[in-house]
Parts: C-alpha cells; sequence; structure tokens
C-alpha cells in the first residue's frame, strides 16, 4: 500500500485531524494554567459525576421494566438515587453555568462552548420532564396533564405528546441520554480544545487598557 | 499584554504565568465517589415520592358524582378535552391560544384526533356485554338525529344540577332525556368495576402504552385537581416545580414557574404561549450572550469574577 493511498484513507484523515486538533496532552492535561483555582470549578466535573451516577441508576431501573420500582424495595431505593442523583446534577449545572456567566467563559473563541453548555442545559430540562412524567404515579398523571397545555400552545403537542407514556418513556431513556452524552462529549472536548478561559486581566497591569 | 483592537468581553488575554500538576483523572475519581456517596445519604434520608397513579375506577367509585358529571360533559361538549381545539379535535381558532398572529397550536391542526362524545362514552359502552337496556339505548343514540341527541342531552343536563348517588346508582330526575340516562349510570358503573380503564387503554390494539384518552377524561373531573391542590402542585402554587411530598422537584424551573404566578400571564387565556414565548426569549438571550454587545459586559463590569479568581488576583498584587 502506497503512502498516498493511506493518506487518501477517511482513518488516516481523521486521525490526523483529531490528533492536531486535539493532542493526547489537551485530552488528557498533567498541568494546568495556575489561576484555575477557585471552588467554582468543582460544579463542572460534579455535573458530570452526577449525570454518570444518573445514568448508572437509569439503566438499572431499566432492567427491569418500568413500573418494577413501584413494588419493590430495591426498586424504590434505585428510584430514590435517581432522583437525587438528577437534582445533584442540576445543582452543579446551574451553579457552573452561573460560574461561567461570571467569568465571562466565551472569551477568546470560546462561544460554541458557552453554547453546547447552555443547550445541554435545555436539553437536561426536557429529558427530566420525559422522566417525570413516565413515573406512571400520580406525578406523572398531574404534570403531563397540566405541561401538555404549554406544549400544546407552541404547536409542538401534536409530535411530543406528554400523556403517551411510551413515547415518553423512548425519549427519556434512549432519544434524549443519547443527545446529552454527544453533547457532554462535544463540550468537554471543546473545553479541552481550547482549555479554560483565562481572567480578564493576567498581568498587573489591566491587559486590555 | 496591551494591544489595539482587544475586546475584553470578547477576546481573552494570552495566559504566559505558571502552570501548576493537575491530575484529571484523579480529579474526576475523586468527584464520582464524592458524589456517588452524597446521592446514597440523600436517598436514604429523604427517599422518594410514589403517590400512587389514580385511575378511572378509583376517581369514579371516590367521587361519583364528579365522574359523572365528567361524563355528562365529554357528551355535551362542554369538557375541556371536548372544547380544546388543536391537536385534539376541530374548534374555531379562537378556541386555541395564540401570540399576536401567531396560531401555532391552531396552524397545527388535528394531529391526536379526540371526539369526546364519541370516545369517551359511547364506543366504551359499545364494549360492554350484551344487556337489553344499554343495547337498545345505544341503538336510540344511535339512530337519533343530531338536533334530537341534543335536546335529550341539553334536557338531562338541566336535570343534572340535582344529580345523586344512591344505590351504587347514579340517579337523575331528568325528563325527556331519551337514552342520557341510561348511559351516564352505566358508564359509571362500568368506570368502576374497572373496565372502562381497559376500553380507553385498549380500544385499538391489545398492547398499549398511550393514556392520551384515559388522563384527558381524568383530568376533565375536578378529582384530580382537588388531589393536586393537596399536594400544592397547582400552577398557582408553584406547582410546575413542585411534586407530591416536602421534595425539591424541579427547582430549576422556578423562573418559568415565576410567570404563572403574575399577571398578565396569570389571568390570560394564552398565558402558556405566553410565557414560552417570554422563557425563549430569555433562553435565547443568555444562549447567544457572547455575541451580544452590552449584555456581554456585564460580567467584567460586576466584578463577581474577581470573587472566583481571588487568588489570581491576590496574586497580582
Amino acid at each position: 500500500m502506497s503512502t498516498s493511498e493511506l493518506d487518501r484513507q477517511w482513518t488516516t484523515r481523521l486521525r490526523r485531524r483529531a490528533v492536531s486538533k486535539i493532542p493526547p496532552e489537551k485530552m488528557l492535561p498533567d498541568t494546568q494554567p495556575s489561576y484555575v483555582s477557585s471552588w467554582i470549578y468543582v460544579f463542572g466535573v460534579a455535573t458530570i459525576s452526577a449525570l454518570i451516577v444518573v445514568i448508572a441508576t437509569g439503566c438499572i431501573l431499566a432492567l427491569r421494566g418500568p413500573t418494577w420500582w413501584h413494588g419493590s424495595d430495591v426498586g424504590h431505593f434505585v428510584n430514590s438515587l435517581h432522583l437525587w442523583s438528577v437534582e445533584i446534577f442540576f445543582f452543579s449545572m446551574v451553579i457552573h453555568l452561573w460560574g461561567k456567566y461570571f467569568m465571562a467563559a466565551w472569551r477568546g473563541g470560546r462561544a460554541m462552548t458557552w453554547i453546547t453548555g447552555m443547550v445541554l442545559f435545555l436539553v437536561s430540562i426536557v429529558t427530566a420532564l420525559t422522566g417525570y412524567v413516565s413515573q406512571s404515579n400520580f406525578d406523572s398523571q398531574w404534570i403531563s396533564t397540566q405541561a401538555k397545555d404549554a406544549i400544546n400552545s407552541s404547536g409542538g403537542g401534536a409530535y411530543f405528546n406528554l400523556l403517551n407514556f411510551g413515547q415518553m418513556l423512548m425519549w427519556h431513556i434512549v432519544l434524549l441520554p443519547l443527545a446529552l452524552v454527544f453533547l457532554v462529549a462535544v463540550h468537554v472536548v471543546l473545553v479541552r480544545i481550547k482549555g479554560v478561559v483565562p481572567p480578564f486581566e493576567v498581568n498587573p497591569r489591566s491587559d486590555h487598557e | 499584554m496591551s494591544r489595539k483592537g482587544f475586546r475584553p468581553d470578547v477576546d481573552a488575554p494570552e495566559w504566559k504565568g505558571g502552570h501548576t500538576p493537575y491530575d484529571i483523572l484523579k480529579e474526576g475519581t475523586i468527584a464520582l465517589v464524592v458524589i456517588g456517596i452524597l446521592t446514597v445519604l440523600l436517598a436514604v434520608v429523604f427517599g422518594s415520592p410514589d403517590q400512587p397513579a389514580i385511575t378511572l375506577k378509583s376517581w369514579s367509585n371516590a367521587a361519583p358524582v364528579d365522574f359523572a358529571t365528567t361524563a355528562l360533559s365529554e357528551l355535551n361538549g362542554t369538557s375541556t378535552t371536548a372544547a380544546y381545539g388543536a391537536p385534539y379535535n376541530v374548534q374555531p381558532a379562537s378556541a386555541s391560544q395564540s401570540l399576536g398572529f401567531l396560531k401555532l397550536e391552531h396552524w397545527v391542526g388535528v394531529r391526536i384526533p379526540i371526539d369526546a362524545a364519541n370516545d369517551f362514552v359511547v364506543d366504551p359502552l359499545k364494549t360492554l356485554p350484551y344487556g337489553p337496556v344499554l343495547h337498545s339505548s345505544l341503538k336510540n343514540w344511535k339512530s337519533a338525529s343530531t338536533s334530537t341527541r341534543a335536546k335529550w342531552v341539553a334536557n338531562y343536563t338541566k336535570a343534572s344540577a340535582n344529580m345523586k348517588f344512591t344505590d351504587g346508582k347514579i340517579v337523575v330526575n331528568a325528563t325527556n332525556a331519551g337514552p342520557v340516562p341510561v348511559m351516564i349510570s352505566d358508564l359509571t358503573t362500568m368506570a368502576r368495576n374497572g373496565a372502562l380503564d381497559q376500553a380507553l387503554l385498549t380500544g385499538d390494539s391489545f398492547y398499549s402504552t398511550d393514556y392520551t384518552d384515559s388522563l384527558l377524561f381524568i383530568s376533565d373531573g375536578n378529582y384530580l385537581s382537588t388531589l393536586a391542590t393537596k399536594d400544592h402542585l397547582q400552577g398557582n402554587q408553584w406547582g410546575v416545580m413542585n411534586e407530591t411530598g416536602s421534595y425539591p422537584g424541579s427547582a430549576w424551573l422556578w423562573l418559568y414557574t415565576f410567570w404563572y404566578q403574575i399577571p398578565p400571564f396569570s389571568t390570560s387565556g394564552n398565558g402558556d404561549i405566553l410565557v414560552l414565548a417570554v422563557m425563549v426569549l430569555l433562553t435565547a438571550g443568555l444562549t447567544l450572550m457572547p455575541f451580544i454587545p452590552g449584555l456581554r459586559s456585564i460580567p467584567r463590569r460586576s466584578r463577581v469574577y474577581r470573587l472566583i479568581w481571588r487568588e489570581h488576583y491576590r496574586n497580582l498584587k
């Protein structure tokens, strides 16, 4: 096989492009700028950690089916783990979001990192909503019958029917988690490519005077 | 670094300072363990709510008059579902919510067709085992003209103010109401036996996971709403972000829920679409913040960042 043939391969081109965009030392760094020293930075990794727990507990619930947790103490406990990991996930994400806002973390060509983070927040809200209406209990009944009016008012209820348990469950356990995991991957890769945004001033005198 | 054309809210200064060791995998592992332990602790201490779903059977047994009144409203077309409009049934554009000239709900049209009278009352009754009285009533209903049906239903509706539930039966002293008394009474009995839950769920197929009909019927009555009020779940009780019991619920929806507490959103017939429009605008503003002059300067002008990077700024001094 000639070198030029290798050069034309999709796989070769993709690997070279990926490695040039995000070399291993950027993807898995072993140092960081010294300004990255604040508790606020904890909430990004806390959000991802909570998401891992959310997915793990959701997988356990999925193993036994959507109504298992109503009649099983173990199932109910797993549901409690799922609920509280979701609460921690949102708590961490909201603090992470506002922290990044006050850092103006979009600076220095990081706008897409900010935007993917915002889209992640929105997709997470929809995922949580589909979870609430898939619980198959009183909360599901009330939330679905109330929230349908808002979705219907936008015309979306015709295609995204909160009262259709099967449709909502599929969105909750397949489509939206896939979207979330994909977006998290893009978001993290963007953070690694661009690095953590520096403070407004990095020298004793203002940098933008 | 001082250079011309530097936009402090768009550009970032180049970091030429020092670096510190950073073990990203160790940090991730520690975070996962800590979050895992915190989750277990919260789950053990607080658990999670699971109030059983109500059924047409439980509703009609707990509040038979409310059930029968709701069934009547499906038949006479006054229930929320019967008069909803898109996506459930054909109604004038004014029945749907609109935002100025934008009538999105109406434009999408009927996509989940529901004929409340037939789907919730007449068709389920047809699934009952043969009974001469009901059979003859349904035959009369089927053969009657629309105006005759309307007259029967109107006469029954007028008399239903004194509806009672006696000896396991719905009793209304209605005259000239045709088959309507039998239909409402038998539907109530059917619901109390649990047969209506099945009929609405498996009307088209043995397998079903679509509860649209049952949920719309249940939400048309007062029973669900009364229980929700007790659990502080109504819209004017910040209900969108609450759940049963004392749990944090969807606290992240606080701003969305906030608009429902104040006029004009709380009083307008277009409240839902108005709230959605405001939230879409605010969300778009936050998402596109990096590109909006003025707004993107707020973080720098607020100087909250000096708190976040206080160690860095202390070192600068």
